[in-house]
Order: structure tokens, then C-alpha cells, then sequence
């Protein structure tokens, strides 16, 4: 059903642009991994914080609203960067089992990440029992680990 | 004057069983690879929380001494992941990684790297207590994270080009100075 949209994807110039360069894949993956360097950061030190593990002498608040920013910055660019890859090859990843595993991980941890989470940290005053932040870290950092394993097997695959 | 080569050590490994194991290993070599990959995540991504500290661009108010000592464990275990699977892979594929011009830069960044870690080590470092709680740390601690920020960004995009075999010695004809610098061998 969903097959004419990657046709079209594939086909599209962007894409085009991309496949036929002979380094525009590997210039646009690198600044995808530095993303993720980044995006890792931000991630982590939060989530180390709801699990009680990094900065506990910060309140969670602070420690999270610090991270906003870079969390959303890196964010954009590992969006804009791996839709550009992903036009590149789109026909092969609509067959990437690892394609749609990070799909599905990707929607769910930013679904949980800008709702759940987002709401746990940035309360002014714990309201949770404590269980359940290492509870909300466990999951961010369980999501965030599926959508970058998944990415890295699409290389492997296919 | 003869140059230094590890050529035939890099050959040697690469005739060992465990290399060729590594290197044909269905699942075993990808599996290194991602963690290599994703202890990035750790490793350089708890360096790039401390370097925007040192900026004064993020957590200024966390002390730069609770900082280290709070996420330096997990960059010191991140690192170790790193130097473990990074070598695993260098001895999967000797030969063709020592004579890739990308590996080479990112080996030599990988010593900037370290150099300007302890030039900050021995220097801003060494006087915290007089800067640990500024907004905006001093200078030469700015310079040093900065200096961090770029070399490890170069490594990266090093590391990640060593896939690619544009400058390979197989890859004839090459420009005099690539094959100078992948230590191309000509031959006979």
C-alpha cells in the first residue's frame, strides 16, 4: 500500500541528487552521526538523573531544562539529515525490516519524550513516588537504544 | 631515509585466526561495529554535556567539579568500549585500515584529542577551585573545549569514512600525495 509513496520518494530529486553523488551519502551520514553524539548527551544526562545515577545534586528540572535545547536542535538535524538519507534509498528501506523497527522505536520515543518524560522532568516539585522516575529513564533510554540499533542494522541489511 | 611501517605487522594480524574469524564472522562483526557506534552516544556525547560547561553555553550552575566526578565514570567505561571494539575492528581489517588515508587522520586526531585533554589536565584543570562555580569558565579551559568539540567531531567523520575506499591503495591511480600518505606500496 505505502509501496508508491517510497517509488516516489526514491524517485524524487533530492533523492536522485543524493544517489547519484558519489559523497553527498557520506557527507549527510556523518553529520547524522554527529547528531548523534549530541543527541546522546542530552538523552543521557537526563536520563541518568531520573535513574539516580549522574547529577544528583541538581534537581531534575534544572538539569532537564538545560538539555531542552540540544535535545530539539539535535533532534531537527537527525530528522532533516536522515529523511535526505532515507529518500536516497527509500525502496531498499521500505524492504529493511531494521528500517520499520526504527520507524516504530523513533515515533514511540518522541511520542514519550515530548509527553511522558517531558512532564515528569520539568516538574517544579517531585510529585512521583520515586520508583517511577527510573521507571520513565528506563524507558527513554530502552526506546532511544532501539531506534539507534535498528538505524545502525539498515546498513547491514539488505 | 626508510620510513616507519607497521605494514608487516598489519599483515601478520590480519593472517591470525582470530582476525580472519572477526573478518568473516556473519553477526560478529556488525555486532562490534554497533556498539562502537552507539557508545558514541556515551562516550562523545557526555564529552560534548562537559564541553558546552566548559563554554558556559549549558548547565552553568552545575559546579564543573560535580560534573566530572558525576558523569567521568561513565565517559571513562564509554571510553573503554570504544578503545576495546575500535581495535577489534582495526584487527578484523588490518591491512586495508592501516593504508586508509581516513584512518590516519582520525589516529592523528585521536592524539590531538588526547594532547589537548591533558594540556587542559595540567593547566585550567589543576586550578578549579578558583573558576569550579563561574557561569563562563576561563579562557584557556574555553579554548580546550572548544579545540575538543572540533576534533572529535573530525573523528567522527573520520571513523565513519574509513568505509568508504575512494583513496584505497587498490584503487590505482591516485593522486602522488594519497598514496604517499596511505603508505601505498608499489608493486613489483
Amino acid at each position: 500500500m505505502l509501496l508508491p509513496f517510497f517509488q516516489w520518494c526514491e524517485a524524487s530529486p533530492l533523492g536522485t541528487a543524493i544517489r547519484t553523488s558519489p559523497w553527498a551519502f557520506a557527507v549527510i551520514e556523518s553529520v547524522h552521526l554527529l547528531g548523534l553524539a549530541v543527541i546522546g548527551g542530552a538523552v543521557l544526562v537526563v536520563d541518568l538523573r531520573l535513574l539516580g545515577l549522574g547529577l544528583r545534586r541538581q534537581s531534575l528540572a534544572d538539569v532537564a531544562r538545560e538539555a531542552q535545547p540540544w535535545l530539539v536542535g539535535s533532534l531537527i538535524v537527525m530528522l532533516a539529515t536522515g529523511v535526505a538519507l532515507f529518500l536516497s534509498e527509500s525502496i531498499k528501506c521500505y524492504y529493511s525490516t531494521p528500517f520499520w523497527t526504527k520507524m516504530t522505536c523513533l515515533l514511540l520515543a518522541i511520542v514519550f519524550t515530548f509527553t511522558v518524560r517531558r512532564r515528569v522532568t520539568m516538574a517544579e516539585r517531585p510529585t512521583l513516588r520515586p520508583m517511577w522516575y527510573r521507571v520513565v529513564g528506563l524507558v527513554s533510554l530502552m526506546l532511544w537504544f532501539g531506534v539507534g540499533a535498528s538505524g545502525r542494522w539498515i546498513g547491514f541489511s539488505g | 631515509m626508510k620510513a616507519v611501517t607497521l605494514l608487516p605487522f598489519c599483515q601478520w594480524l590480519a593472517s591470525t585466526r582470530g582476525s580472519i574469524a572477526l573478518h568473516e564472522s556473519l553477526y560478529m562483526y556488525p555486532l562490534v561495529e554497533s556498539v562502537h557506534v552507539l557508545t558514541l552516544c556515551v562516550f562523545v556525547g557526555l564529552t560534548v554535556v562537559l564541553d558546552l560547561r566548559l563554554l558556559g553555553l549549558a548547565w552553568r550552575r552545575v559546579p564543573l567539579s560535580e560534573l566530572s566526578a558525576r558523569l567521568g565514570p561513565w565517559m571513562i567505561a564509554g571510553f573503554a568500549v570504544m578503545v576495546v571494539t575500535g581495535s577489534l575492528l582495526f584487527y578484523a581489517i588490518p591491512v586495508r585500515t592501516y593504508q586508509n588515508i581516513f584512518f590516519r587522520i582520525k589516529v592523528v586526531m585521536l592524539a590531538l584529542a588526547g594532547l589537548n585533554a591533558w594540556m587542559f589536565q595540567v593547566r585550567p584543570y589543576r586550578r578549579l577551585a578558583e573558576w569550579d562555580l563561574d557561569l563562563v569558565p576561563p579562557r584557556a579551559a574555553r579554548r580546550a573545549a572548544a579545540a575538543s568539540l572540533v576534533l572529535w567531531a573530525l573523528i567522527i567523520v573520520a571513523g565513519r569514512m574509513i568505509a568508504y575506499n575512494w583513496f584505497d591503495c587498490d584503487q590505482q591511480p591516485q593522486t602522488a600525495i594519497v598514496n604517499r600518505l596511505a603508505g601505498c606500496v608499489a608493486t613489483p
